[in-house]
């Protein structure tokens, strides 16, 4: 063993030297494509378009994730008057202190719709991941197949199809509670439930329209890159509603 | 989603666009404004074409007016019209994140626009409750005649405005987080970015939540919910038809959550330019630089936590009302920072007085008058006597609205050149400025006095009150009143040098030279920068230091781009 222990930054400087002696002993390391500013080149410090391959993909994940907070803050305010609306009452011409808010019994229809799309939320993330498998990428990349693409929509197409059984779902709850009369005008509770159900199905109903978004995209985009963003946004605000309605949901069922 | 190579989506033109939404709508504001002050000090005057101003007519003047203004300028024009033109360059980028995202929202904005006005022509007229829309009178058409289809309308053309301007902020924060240009880092920014950060962080925040308010109240008036609406509430003798315990103090929570950072967004641009413009003309750097970004980011933190100062007589517990207090009272601290700052950095300098810096220095002037009246609102029982009368009339106008049309001037004066390759005529800059704030403080200072005086604020008419006390308090302000109005219009006739300027100065041929106030900025490193370039290619540019690096004589700076040679400043 060596009495000399080599620093870490040394190693790795000598390393990138025999990166390509044409022994064929590893794949040349080209910067460009390389990864994570390596080498003392700090990918932030360059002009805006040379910054790396994940440089779109990362624009648009944070304006996706931006957007998505406004999303929160949405439901937070809808959330918040939830409950101040449970803890209101008022006096009565007999001095009683009404409060009018009766819950609203949840379909269990709503218990199968979950697990729906906790399962569209599996699926979906297949497609996100196939999208990113290195080995098929740089096949597709170079033009040798769209196996990625072809995988990616696949699990889209399950994903689209599960979203619209929820969506369904959704729409048979509704009606299993208007066959009982409770609509949306019945009670404080009542409001709330068919308010926050039907704000959440507008949402969903957005992550359905990008899912298919997303699968013209994947046949007519000429860009690799670009379909990876397509896939990948469409994919993270999907899950982003799914987390949504687990919350929503547990509030409807055990926070009435 | 790929680059884009369209001169629709480029963001000077996206910019214009939002400039030119929100001139229209100063415009039909301003015009509202000066009617509401002649029918206040002549109610028997009548409208050449319409007769005259009724009582609700009053108040739907109110309602456009403050919409018009709060909305469509002092939030469309600093953030988004100056963002998007401005903003790139600044950060030494060549467009914004999303371009198709953000021509889409200055779409929508015009849209949101065109549909509020949209509600003078619907019948029954616009909506009469205020911008506020405090309900149960704004969730029932059994309120007023405005309120049926014009209050519909306004609440469409405010939820297309919240969409709009959430997707705009979503696009500032992505362009100021990811596109910032080679070197460019955070201390670096230039705080007019930090403002418009910051006010992109709060438009994410609370444009939201006012859309989820705007469409409760929606249920409320046609899907017969009770959200906002208390149990047997009678308006108009009619029992309204509706189930559950609502309230409309669950209204104002939710709506000043959004209203109060709403006016930090409209103002804190404007912050920032006006350190970046003393400093660039006074020839010094910015007086604690780091602590002036901690306050620009502590003022908006703070905007978020003071909505309750709004309530103070809505009905709120006086235990919240005293937390609330106590935070709005909080946010004088960053706040007096600023105006430290802001006199240190042209303290014994020998500034430059041009048009921008003279805006400058009225924003600084304003601001600390307007401010001053703050911490005396902030106090719950000071607020009881004062929150229904013009004092606090006279604070929001000189804080907010004049202090924000200085820094929207001050803008224009300054970017002129950049944006148009000439220079405003200096003689007219000059006029419209000594105008522009005589009028502004001749309009606003004493209406102080009135509301000291008693005089409430949403009343259609101050005279006829009768000879009983009341009456007789309200004919005392009447010479005030009469004074008042002939400002306002002098206010309103003191923008004409300035309509003059841009004409003049537009047909003129005479250019600027590059970088013509010796400033220090990257907007200003070259002059063809992004000249109709909506290619994506690298701007070339390196950062190589913060904004504002004068020399202590005097007599060299160094801008951001340069690597490492002064430039002399120009004598005299």
């Amino acid at each position: 063993m060596s009495p000399i222990l080599t620093p870490p930054e040394i190693d790795r400087r000598h390393r990138a030297h025999e990166s390509d002696n044409g022994s064929g002993r590893r794949p040349p390391t080209d910067k460009l494509t390389g990864g994570n500013g390596e080498g003392g080149d700090n990918w932030n410090d360059r002009p805006q378009g040379r910054r790396g391959p994940r440089e779109r993909l990362s624009q648009v994940r944070m304006g996706l994730f931006f957007g998505l907070f406004a999303v929160l803050m949405f439901f937070i305010a809808i959330v918040s008057a939830f409950f101040v609306t449970r803890a209101s009452g008022h006096f009565d011409a007999y001095s009683h202190y009404v409060n009018e808010w009766l819950p609203t019994t949840i379909p269990s229809i709503l218990w199968l719709n979950t697990a729906v799309l906790l399962l569209s939320s599996a699926s979906a993330e297949m497609a996100r991941r196939s999208m990113f498998r290195e080995v098929d990428v740089m096949d597709e990349w170079i033009g040798l197949s769209r196996r990625t693409s072809q995988r990616a929509a696949a699990w889209l197409s399950v994903t689209l199809g599960l979203g619209g059984l929820f969506l369904v779902g959704q729409w048979i709850a509704w009606d299993q509670l208007a066959a009982q009369h409770v609509f949306f005008r019945s009670n404080p509770s009542s409001h709330f439930f068919f308010l926050i159900t039907i704000a959440h199905a507008i949402h969903l109903f957005i992550g359905v329209s990008a899912l298919i978004a997303a699968l013209i995209g994947l046949r007519r985009s000429h860009k690799l890159a670009s379909r990876q963003i397509l896939v990948d946004a469409t994919v993270w605000y999907w899950h982003a509603m799914g987390l949504l309605w687990i919350f929503l949901f547990v509030l409807l069922e055990y926070g009435q | 989603m790929t680059a884009q190579h369209s001169r629709w989506t480029h963001h000077r033109t996206v910019g214009f666009g939002y400039v030119a939404i929100s001139l229209a709508a100063a415009c039909v504001g301003t015009v509202l404004s000066l009617l509401m002050r002649l029918h206040l000090t002549w109610p028997a005057w009548s409208l050449p074409l319409h007769g005259l101003i009724l009582p609700e007519e009053y108040l739907a003047l109110v309602t456009m007016h403050g919409t018009l203004m709060l909305f469509f300028v002092l939030t469309v024009a600093p953030q988004s019209g100056f963002g998007n033109l401005i903003l790139p360059a600044q950060i030494g980028a060549r467009r914004m994140a999303f371009p198709r995202l953000n021509a889409a929202s200055m779409g929508l904005t015009g849209l949101a626009l065109l549909v509020l006005l949209a509600a003078f022509f619907v019948p029954g007229g616009s909506p009469i409750s205020g911008w506020t829309a405090y309900p149960p009178l704004s969730a029932t058409a059994l309120a007023g005649p405005g309120q049926g289809e014009g209050m519909d309308v306004w609440l469409a053309a405010i939820a297309l405005f919240s969409l709009a301007s959430t997707l705009g902020a979503i696009n500032t924060l992505t362009t100021i987080v990811k596109l910032r240009g080679e070197g460019m880092s955070w201390q670096r920014l230039p705080l007019t970015v930090w403002g418009w950060f910051t006010a992109a962080l709060l438009s994410v925040l609370v444009f939201s939540v006012l859309l989820a308010a705007l469409a409760m109240l929606f249920c409320d008036r046609h899907l017969q919910s009770g959200f906002f609406l208390p149990t047997g509430d009678l308006v108009n003798g009619v029992l309204l038809q509706h189930h559950g315990d609502g309230s409309p103090l669950l209204w104002l929570h939710l709506f000043w959550f959004f209203g109060h950072p709403e006016v930090y967004i409209a103002i804190l641009p404007g912050m920032g330019l006006t350190s970046m413009v003393l400093a660039n003309f006074a020839h010094r750097r910015v007086f604690a630089y780091r602590l002036m970004i901690a306050t620009t980011l502590l003022i908006g933190f703070l905007g978020i936590l003071v909505w309750g100062h709004h309530m103070f007589v809505a009905g709120l517990n006086p235990f919240a009302g005293s937390a609330f207090a106590l935070s709005s009272m909080a946010i004088a601290l960053p706040s007096s920072a600023k105006v430290l700052s802001w006199l240190a950095t042209i303290w014994r300098s020998r500034p430059r007085l041009t048009t921008p810096m003279l805006f400058a220095l009225g924003f600084v002037s304003l601001f600390i008058t307007g401010g001053l009246t703050g911490p005396i609102l902030a106090q719950p029982i000071l607020d009881e006597y004062l929150h229904n009368t013009f004092f606090v009339v006279a604070h929001f106008h000189l804080i907010m609205a004049m202090a924000g049309i200085f820094g929207l001037f001050c803008a224009t004066y300054y970017w002129f050149p950049l944006l148009f390759g000439r220079l405003l005529s200096e003689p007219l800059g000059k006029l419209h400025f000594a105008g522009t704030l005589i009028g502004a403080y001749g309009t606003f200072l004493p209406m102080h006095l009135t509301g000291l005086a008693g005089e409430p604020r949403q009343y259609a008419q101050l005279t006829g009150g009768g000879s009983g006390p009341a009456g007789q308090l309200l004919q005392t302000t009447l010479p005030l009143q009469h004074g008042i109005t002939y400002a306002a219009f002098f206010l309103a006739c003191a923008q004409l040098p300035f309509l003059l300027n841009l004409v003049l100065t537009l047909r003129s041929h005479l250019l600027a030279t590059p970088n013509p106030w010796s400033a220090t900025t990257m907007e200003w490193a070259s002059q063809d920068f992004d000249e109709a370039s909506t290619e994506d290619k690298p701007t070339g540019l390196v950062t190589y230091r913060g904004p504002c690096h004068y020399s202590e004589d005097g007599v060299s700076f160094l801008p951001q781009w340069e690597s490492g040679a002064t430039s002399t400043l120009p004598p005299e």
